[in-house]
């Protein structure tokens, strides 16, 4: 594929790992908990579990959106939870927390930090999320017509059937697979899975998706430190080091766009150097159950592979963390010593219009 | 505290929030949206010759500046679609239908918009809609109030 082979990989100057990942349980509603209550005691254990003080971090990048929050620069009032004074270096990113994380690395790669904070959440409980979420698209084609985000993601799924990419039975087998993998994740929200053919049985939520080829609706934040060389071996017993990372985003026009493919996947997952060796796990960022296939495809990743062992965005979606939480679980895995390598994949937008890929090793 | 406690004489004024600028839309989507108050429908030359619809005002892919119009139909094919079963106030269509990529007569790339139907098995990939033209039409996509099926596939003689 032509985005494959323009791809160039080149190993980044510092050694930059993630040593510490904290998550909330993630919940339809959290309504007892706003969101500085919500992702404090996320951040506190974040730093907490390497021993760290708010004033060894160099650098605080958060994730987050305005229109769940329902108001304008809401992230302001969330820096209550780190507490900025003394002063702090801060930044934001309206987009998922693993874009946040990208800007940390970048800051940390250009030697004006060591050490950075990452934190992002969401709570689409208050509001009508495929609804919100029309507001993501071109405003003078798409927006005028509100078309939620499920009835897209529909458009996607026919597409991917038409052209014989994927089948109702693999679909209800995604959202299977992923749902009894997250009985042994304790923040998930959807643990276990009815059968197949139950789900199968079930009607459309809209036609041809059916309630378990989507996301759950969910509350929740995540939280991840970073930390460049020496300071990352003395924090982490094994840190989890970022050997590749790239970003890459496709035409807010998806009318001119063949969806059943993700030519920007493809070339970050080519860019962050995912096929130079052996992949032990990776986490996708797949909100309907023909997106993790099509991921799949994207990444090349082989049989051998243990894709979502978290369960993915399928068993809990909170809305700007679910993508950093793909780096956390996979970054949990190499620290805990399980696997070497592992791939995490964070998606932006609708119908994987933007991409994030990052390669994580052990050593 | 009730309106009795008010003096009779207060000064009132309603307050509307709202943001009092206009956008322009610039030589290619507003051409596009011109013409959709006269019923015609136009897309642009990309790159490599196909013709992208609606218009954008850089090529999807090489990102190269376009501005050759090309006029296409308003009649199409719907190249992939969903049922939208229990459609929200806003929508464009209060019943039931289906939202879906529409490629117009002359057009190599779909427009979204909604298809009235009475159901889902009426709906198929390939099959021909024409466009409903709203009564009184402002220069937007919703000038198209909605596409309706023809009730021929693509493929098959009317």
């Amino acid at each position: 594929m032509t985005a494959a082979t323009s791809a160039s990989f080149q190993r980044a100057p510092r050694d930059v790992a993630i040593v510490s990942v904290a998550q909330s349980r993630h919940e339809r509603a959290i309504v007892d908990r706003n969101e500085v209550e919500l992702i404090q005691p996320v951040i506190q254990q974040a730093l907490e579990q390497v021993g760290v003080q708010k004033g060894e971090i160099d650098f605080t990048c958060s994730g987050s959106s305005d229109y769940l929050a329902g108001q304008a620069f809401s992230f302001v009032m969330t820096l209550d939870a780190v507490g900025a004074w003394p002063p702090i270096a801060e930044s934001h990113v309206e987009m998922d927390g693993a874009w946040a994380l990208y800007e940390a690395w970048v800051k940390i790669q250009s030697g004006h930090a060591d050490t950075a904070l990452i934190y992002s959440y969401g709570k689409s409980s208050p509001g009508d999320l495929p609804h919100v979420l029309s507001r993501q698209l071109d405003p003078y084609y798409y927006q005028p017509l509100w078309p939620d985000a499920v009835a897209l993601a529909g458009i996607q799924a026919r597409q991917m059937l038409d052209a014989g990419k994927i089948t109702p039975e693999r679909m209800a087998e995604i959202a299977f697979v992923s749902r009894e993998a997250a009985r042994t994740n304790p923040n998930a929200q959807l643990q276990g899975s009815a059968p197949v053919a139950e789900l199968l049985a079930a009607d459309y939520l809209s036609d041809p998706l059916r309630r378990h080829d989507c996301a759950p609706i969910s509350d929740g934040g995540v939280a991840v430190v970073l930390a460049a060389g020496d300071r990352a071996k003395r924090w982490a017993d094994r840190p989890a080091w970022i050997r590749g990372i790239d970003h890459r985003i496709d035409s807010h026009n998806f009318g001119a766009r063949d969806l059943t493919v993700a030519p920007s996947a493809a070339l970050a997952a080519a860019n962050a150097g995912v096929a130079f060796d052996k992949v032990d796990v990776a986490e996708l960022h797949a909100p309907f159950t023909p997106q993790h296939q099509l991921l799949v495809d994207a990444l090349g990743l082989g049989d051998d592979v243990s894709v979502n062992p978290s369960g993915g965005a399928l068993a809990a979606n909170p809305m700007m963390a679910a993508g950093l939480i793909r780096l956390g679980e996979v970054a949990n895995r190499i620290m805990s010593g399980e696997v070497d390598r592992g791939v995490a994949h964070a998606t932006s937008g609708h119908l994987l219009q933007q991409n994030l890929v990052a390669v994580l090793e052990g050593a | 505290m009730g309106d009795a406690a008010l003096p009779a004489d207060l000064l009132r004024a309603d307050l509307a929030i709202e943001y009092p600028f206009n956008r322009t839309t610039g030589p290619v989507i507003g051409a596009f949206f011109t013409g959709l108050r006269e019923r015609v429908l136009v897309g642009i030359r990309g790159a490599d010759g196909r013709v992208i619809c609606p218009p954008v005002e850089y090529d999807p892919v090489t990102s190269a500046p376009l501005t050759e119009l090309v006029k296409v139909g308003d009649e199409g094919t719907i190249t992939s679609w969903s049922w939208v079963p229990s459609p929200r106030a806003s929508q464009a269509l209060a019943e039931p239908h289906a939202l879906a990529m529409i490629r117009l007569d002359g057009a190599d790339t779909a427009l979204l918009h909604v298809v009235a139907a009475d159901g889902p098995e009426a709906v198929a990939t390939g099959a021909r809609v024409r466009a409903h033209w709203a009564d009184e039409r402002e220069g937007g996509v919703t000038d198209i109030a909605y596409f309706e099926l023809t009730g021929e596939h693509e493929g098959t003689e009317a």
